[in-house]
């Protein structure tokens, strides 16, 4: 006992004090790319034949999708005018597929807080049911980061939980192979509504290292009924993970602690009667018994 | 004819012309894969390949790890109805190859003990000798599992989602009360096509499925995949390059034993390690991420070397790091092997002797903690091990005891390598550039992953482009030790036995 209680003296306070401090990052870490206006004079496209994933678009104009990146930055060895570069910035969290494509104009759209309605019941205790699908799984290792003292991701509300029953949401990883497709279905549908979707690593966003691979769907879209929030990166860092789940919920407030260049201010949260608004409102509890007009369940399908 | 058969002896690292390898009959290619364990072989792999004709052509490689020579021999099959002597009959080591071999290539392993998908996904042609693939129907767990009749006996099954963040997979309990009878492990849940994707034409996405055939064995696959591709470029990988592999791929090892002992920690309530360790696991992580900017060491290893330097200051930085970690971990891990609780809970469980392990081809710490000297880093040294030596660390118990030890002697010895080895990294370049391939040639590289052995063969066309890499991970050879070591245990012993070997499933189902 004594020992015991010696080693933790030693061992002190392990948390960090995100999101008041952002801990410091190794310079080599390779965060968010970004590409350069104006330098792309000569149309080598060399970048976009380098990219194995077709992540880089050349024709008119150039674009760099996130979802698709490995981070494997073979585009930035391969152009010499170092138009794209990896800045060591962790933030990449976005609310939709399409906020995930830059361009040297078009900034990195940050995720947007969940709706109101939405964020007044999950806000302050969201729980999490992980699946992991085809994943090789470093995402699940550095999600479960999340869960140590380091992080201590319960100071936030949010935790893993064995059941769906118990879940306000799912998080995926991995690109969903044709032998976990069914129990995808089976566990979207056991998580009762209001619920979230997380898509966790570009394997679950587009396919990753395996995109196109016939014995697998290229991530979560298609699949589930819409996803939520999208998390960039092979696997991405426990920050980046972190950094999007407390936007989703709405702990990150704007603007930004030193925004880098190249980021844009997210938008401010849709009004609960935003048609774009991304999810279905929970009724009122003493309002009559719910949602004749809840969404179905998912039918798996045959690969 | 030889009395030991007909072999090509080889080493990993070594191309080796196709043609070079004996072709035998299927039954002498079986009676003489099975008669070299008498010799002192251990069958590291058995695997298929589709050549001419729609033939399918079998390989073996036995290794001979007193000698550090890997021997090679191969069997044709007609392209209709291929079957031949199964090895698993009587070399239980065989059993998960043959049903890979079976599934891939509706191979008929005639006498095979227990014959049954390994992964779930239809043949590349042909009818698979269990007769049927629906795509609708043939999903991993929907199969006649191994029963147990009994008033008292009841089933527990679990998975494919686990209760865990951790990867999908199937578990058959058959029980008697507390007492597990028998234990069946069904995956296939993780199959995503790597082994097509390592000989893509593309390089860069040959190597980012190497680095996630398990995610966090991306240094060990890595290195095994690019030790197999120099061979059959003969290029000449620079001592720098090999040491800085080898840093990268102590640190892999570091982190992931260092997590696993944390894990067990939890599974025995013990949560002072499990803390303590969870955070020490990621700065082990982080150090990696200071080498080459990912955590798990992705983008690091590019075949003819690497793609990032470390220079003296950060070689420094690392060293300073690292010896504020050592004692740290050290203070933790003395904790709870001290711990008469812990000890009392570890000892005695999940118990294999050295003979199961021999005969179920174990290889890794799994092996180690059953008393046998396997580690590829002494056997067959590849790179910097050829000058850096590390100790074989062996317990001989075979319990959950033991496969703790092992990696607790592994996290001391590695830490001791690293800090030799970054103190004096050698001088030179760091990435040769790749010559074309030599044509119709084969070669085999491995590494000691965390886990035990990874081996990548690569083939080579007659246009010198590389046309078929077998990867295998060392959860292949690992899976039935943990369902042999569940027999007669307590069913709350699982998760205890599980994390004790903390096997790969994305490693599993490629």
């Amino acid at each position: 006992m004594i020992s015991i209680l010696r080693t933790r003296l030693h061992q002190g306070h392990q948390t960090n004090r995100f999101p008041q401090e952002v801990p410091a990052l190794p310079a080599r870490f390779r965060g968010r790319p970004q590409l350069s206006a104006g330098a792309c004079a000569d149309a080598c496209h060399d970048c976009a034949a380098a990219c194995p994933t077709g992540a880089i678009q050349t024709q008119g104009g150039l674009s760099l999708d996130l979802g698709r990146c490995v981070f494997c930055a073979e585009c930035a060895s391969a152009c010499d005018a170092q138009v794209i570069t990896f800045t060591n910035d962790h933030r990449m969290a976005c609310s939709t597929r399409a906020d995930l494509r830059i361009t040297p104009e078009k900034m990195l759209q940050l995720a947007a807080p969940m709706a109101d309605q939405l964020r007044r019941v999950l806000g302050r205790s969201l729980k999490l049911r992980e699946v992991c699908a085809g994943s090789c799984n470093a995402c699940d290792l550095d999600i479960n980061v999340l869960t140590t003292v380091g992080w201590d991701l319960s100071r936030f509300g949010i935790q893993f939980v064995a059941s769906p029953r118990h879940a306000d949401g799912m998080v995926l990883t991995g690109p969903i192979t044709h032998n976990m497709h069914h129990a995808v279905i089976e566990t979207w549908n056991a998580i009762p509504h209001p619920k979230i979707a997380i898509a966790v690593g570009t394997c679950a966003i587009a396919g990753g290292p395996y995109i196109d691979c016939p014995q697998v769907h290229n991530g979560g879209e298609g699949i589930l009924p819409r996803i939520d929030l999208f998390v960039p990166g092979c696997p991405p860092h426990p920050l980046t993970i972190l950094d999007g789940l407390l936007r989703l919920i709405g702990r990150i407030a704007d603007p930004q602690p030193e925004p880098g260049p190249g980021l844009a201010a997210p938008p401010p949260a849709p009004a609960p009667d935003d048609p774009v608004s991304r999810s279905t409102p929970r009724p009122d509890p003493s309002a009559p018994p719910p949602a004749p007009d809840a969404p179905a369940p998912l039918q798996p399908q045959s690969p | 004819m030889n009395p030991l058969g007909q072999w090509h002896s080889t080493r990993q690292g070594v191309a080796v012309d196709q043609a070079a390898v004996p072709t035998l009959p299927p039954e002498a290619f079986s009676a003489q894969v099975s008669a070299s364990r008498q010799r002192g072989g251990r069958l590291a792999n058995l695997f298929a390949r589709r050549g001419a004709h729609d033939a399918v052509r079998l390989y073996a490689i036995v290794a001979f790890d007193a000698s550090g020579t890997l021997e090679l021999c191969a069997a044709d099959l007609p392209g209709e109805a291929p079957a031949y002597p199964s090895i698993a009959a009587t070399c239980p080591a065989a059993q998960a190859f043959e049903r890979e071999i079976a599934e891939q290539y509706a191979v008929r392993p005639e006498g095979h003990p227990w014959l049954k998908p390994l992964r779930y996904h239809p043949p590349d042609r042909g009818t698979q000798p269990w007769g049927r693939f629906d795509p609708a129907e043939t999903i991993p767990g929907n199969y006649p599992f191994f029963r147990v009749e009994g008033e008292e006996i009841h089933e527990v099954a679990v998975g494919p989602v686990h209760a865990g963040i951790i990867e999908p997979g199937h578990f058959r309990f058959q029980c008697h009360g507390e007492q597990v009878l028998h234990l069946e492990v069904v995956l296939g849940y993780q199959h995503r096509g790597a082994e097509a994707l390592l000989a893509h034409p593309n390089p860069v996405r040959a190597i980012l499925a190497a680095e996630t055939v398990a995610g966090d064995s991306s240094i060990g696959h890595a290195t095994a995949y690019c030790a197999a591709i120099e061979a059959l470029g003969g290029t000449i990988v620079s001592p720098r390059a090999h040491a800085i592999r080898a840093i990268a791929l102590e640190l892999e090892r570091l982190a992931n034993h260092v997590g696993d002992l944390g894990a067990l920690g939890a599974d025995i309530g013990f949560l002072p390690t499990n803390a303590f360790l969870g955070r020490l696991r990621g700065d082990f992580l982080n150090l990696t991420c200071e080498i080459c900017g990912n955590r798990f060491g992705r983008s690091l290893l590019r075949p003819g070397g690497i793609l990032v330097d470390i220079d003296p200051a950060l070689a420094q930085r690392l060293r300073l790091r690292l010896l504020e970690l050592q004692t740290e971990v050290i203070e933790v891990l003395e904790l709870f092997f001290s711990t008469p609780t812990v000890l009392a809970r570890l000892e005695g469980v999940g118990i294999l002797t050295a003979v199961q392990a021999a005969d179920l081809g174990l290889v890794g710490p799994v092996a180690r903690a059953c008393g046998l000297g396997l580690d590829v880093r002494h056997d067959h040294p590849h790179g910097a091990y050829q000058f850096s030596h590390i100790p074989v660390a062996i317990e001989p118990s075979g319990d959950v005891y033991a496969r703790a030890a092992v990696r607790w002697l592994e996290v001391q010895r590695s830490i001791e390598f690293l800090l030799e080895m970054l103190a004096a990294i050698p001088a030179g370049s760091i990435r040769a550039a790749m010559p074309s391939l030599r044509p119709n040639a084969l070669a085999i590289g491995m590494a000691e992953t965390w886990r035990g052995e990874a081996m990548h063969v690569a083939f080579t066309g007659a246009d010198g482009s590389a046309q078929f890499v077998k990867a295998k991970d060392p959860s292949l050879h690992n899976w039935f030790g943990l369902a042999m070591a569940m027999r007669d245990q307590l069913i709350s012993d699982f998760p205890l036995c599980n994390k004790s070997f903390s096997l790969s499933y994305a490693g599993h189902d490629l």
